[in-house]
């Protein structure tokens, strides 16, 4: 406890300090700081909640009554905008998100894996170079490559192609899922590993059968973090899935289209489209959070951490 | 060492190794290279400058102002976040006392933390038309019609948010603190459950008052955990693309509205990059981005550094 006493005691403007305290007097103290806390912690709630919940009810209102007034309610509660916004383009936007997803995110997993459990589990030169090499990516801003990056893919013939943007998105997540995976690599025990050994088992198939189910709880984190980074993914996809020619088809992502969407919808008058898609850019979002939620926030937590 | 485990290793090394210095590495390296020519980007052809691409960099208004916008988020946006964050953490793990004089969270915190938590989810493209909908310069906005509810505001002059030079800043900002808080809450909450309740305990006897447990006990605690933090609000500050670009004022592409009052370093260099075609010119701005990026951790990790604490 003499530890404590090295710490110069914190300037006393923080949060904490507005509340109202009267020390010898504990039971009141409770009183008013319970009000006092609750009141602050619904208030946030409520800010929290009432944008979102505003916007969803707005895209069920008509334009002319989206500019009017922030308050009141839909003339009617017709879901025939979202079968518009859907058709405006989310449809395609949320299907080429997913499309790169289903084969980034297992694949980040993948070789993520693959490489942490080799750099984790086995003594070979150039080790430890190898795993700062990996880390070392997450420290630099993504800025810092962009216009080199451009030109790579572009000279790979990859650009505004799923397989260009899938690659990139797999090289982008792999300091990341290399450093957690390592770590949680490192814990598992010996004594399965060599028992596998001993029963005759090769590396690949010790890895794939043994250690990789093993290590499911850290692969479900990791998953959890990829799947949200990359669903969320804005600069890459913005850099590299452009049509490079009028004829291109146009392989906008989720996030690039509700952009795209919102500077169109701006000039053509019909923001209960972006709304809804919106709205629908967030339900997978909100069914993946609720569901997961204990991981979703221990793995971001643990992402930021380690 | 048994036969055959060099090829595994390497087997299992190639395709993530070659990915990461292809896509990752490779880049990264090219762009000091290149921030040294005048590439436009169209051909492969581009002649070597030296550092006049740096020294045009100190002369460009419009990207020295940029930076100083970065350093006002750099300020706000982290210590905003946080203090809001550790109120909220402290509330919920230490705000309620039970009749036994124990310290525990208030009711309802694992609510909280839920609802909270659910922006950081949610993609910066679907904070940008959240946040353009709250800002709407007319009373359609959620702000301005609020305002003009409770008569803050004149309905027939509501605020341009995001047109007035000295607004758009902090409407940006807000935007972001909004977002984060729940996650830092999150964050600071995990590290506070890991301190031993009867540290607490021990000063609730000694009669220490909720306002001392937290400055004496839980922030020196928890400072490890506050400078991470800081570190990672910062990388969110220096970055600012997507907000940015979305919601103001287009100057020519990619926001920095108006008149480049909110123009940060991101969004230049990729003015310059897609738009301008000034190729080189933009790598020279991502190298100072990744100076200032690694000054700044350098700082606050020096700055923040205290006495580590045991328990």
């Amino acid at each position: 406890m003499t530890a404590l006493k090295e710490t110069a005691p914190a300037p006393a403007e923080g949060p904490a300090a507005k509340a109202p305290v009267r020390p010898g007097d504990r039971r009141s103290e409770g009183m008013v700081l319970n009000v006092f806390s609750h009141g602050f912690l619904a208030l946030w709630a409520l800010l929290i909640v009432l944008p979102l919940l505003w916007l969803v009810i707005s895209s069920f209102k008509t334009d002319a009554q989206i500019g009017g007034s922030a308050f009141g309610w839909p003339h009617s509660w017709s879901f025939d905008v979202f079968h518009r916004a859907w058709n405006k383009g989310i449809g395609d936007y949320f299907l080429n998100t997913v499309i790169v997803l289903v084969f980034s995110v297992p694949l980040t997993m993948l070789f993520g894996s693959m490489a942490a459990y080799v750099l984790a589990r086995y003594q070979f030169w150039g080790n430890r170079l190898l795993y700062y090499f990996f880390v070392a990516g997450a420290m630099f801003p993504v800025f810092l490559a962009l216009v080199p990056l451009f030109f790579m893919v572009k000279r790979l013939d990859m650009l505004n192609t799923y397989q260009g943007l899938i690659l990139v998105y797999i090289a982008y997540s792999m300091p990341f899922t290399v450093f957690f995976m390592h770590a949680f690599f490192r814990t598992l025990p010996t004594a399965v590993f060599e028992a596998a050994v001993l029963d005759g088992a090769s590396h690949t198939r010790t890895f794939f059968q043994v250690m990789l189910p093993m290590a499911r709880p850290g692969l479900i984190s990791v998953g959890i973090f990829n799947t949200l980074g990359q669903w969320n993914q804005f600069i890459l996809p913005t850099v590299l899935m452009q049509p490079q020619s009028g004829s291109d088809p146009e392989r906008y992502v989720l996030t690039q289209g509700l952009i795209q969407l919102q500077q169109q919808q701006g000039y053509a008058s019909d923001l209960p489209v972006l709304f809804a898609g919106v709205t629908i850019a967030m339900i997978p979002m909100l069914v993946v959070y609720l569901s997961f939620q204990r991981q979703v926030q221990a793995g971001l937590t643990s992402a930021t951490l380690k | 060492m048994r036969k055959g485990q060099y090829r595994f290793v390497a087997g299992f090394l190639f395709v993530p190794v070659a990915l990461y210095l292809i896509f990752v590495i490779w880049p990264y390296i090219q762009t000091f290279g290149y921030s040294l020519t005048d590439w436009k980007g169209q051909s492969q052809t581009f002649s070597f400058v030296g550092l006049d691409n740096y020294k045009a960099l100190f002369q460009d208004d419009v990207f020295l102002e940029a930076i100083w916008h970065n350093i006002l988020f750099l300020i706000f946006i982290p210590v905003i976040t946080i203090l809001l964050a550790l109120f909220f953490a402290f509330m919920l793990n230490a705000g309620g006392r039970s009749r036994a004089g124990g310290v525990q969270g208030v009711a309802g915190s694992k609510f909280y933390k839920i609802v909270y938590f659910f922006p950081q989810v949610l993609s910066l493209a679907i904070l940008a038309v959240l946040f353009n909908a709250v800002y709407r310069s007319d009373g359609g906005g959620l702000l301005n019609g609020a305002l003009i509810k409770v008569g803050l505001v004149d309905a027939g002059n509501p605020v341009e948010w995001l047109n007035e030079p000295n607004v758009v800043l902090w409407a940006l900002m807000v935007a972001v603190i909004w977002q984060g808080v729940g996650f830092y809450l999150v964050l600071f909450s995990a590290a506070m459950q890991s301190i031993p309740k009867d540290i607490y305990e021990a000063a609730l006897i000694d009669g220490a008052s909720r306002n001392q447990s937290f400055f004496r006990i839980t922030l020196p605690l928890l400072w490890d955990t506050v400078q991470t933090a800081w570190v990672y609000l910062g990388i969110v500050a220096m970055d600012m693309f997507v907000l940015v670009s979305s919601m103001t004022q287009s100057m020519g592409a990619y926001g920095g509205g108006p008149d480049h009052h909110s123009d940060v370093m991101a969004t230049v260099m990729m003015r310059n990059f897609l738009y301008y075609g000034k190729s080189g010119y933009a790598c020279a701005m991502g190298v100072v981005m990744l100076l200032l990026t690694l000054i700044l951790s350098v700082v606050t990790l020096r700055a923040t550094r205290r006495e580590r604490i045991e328990f």
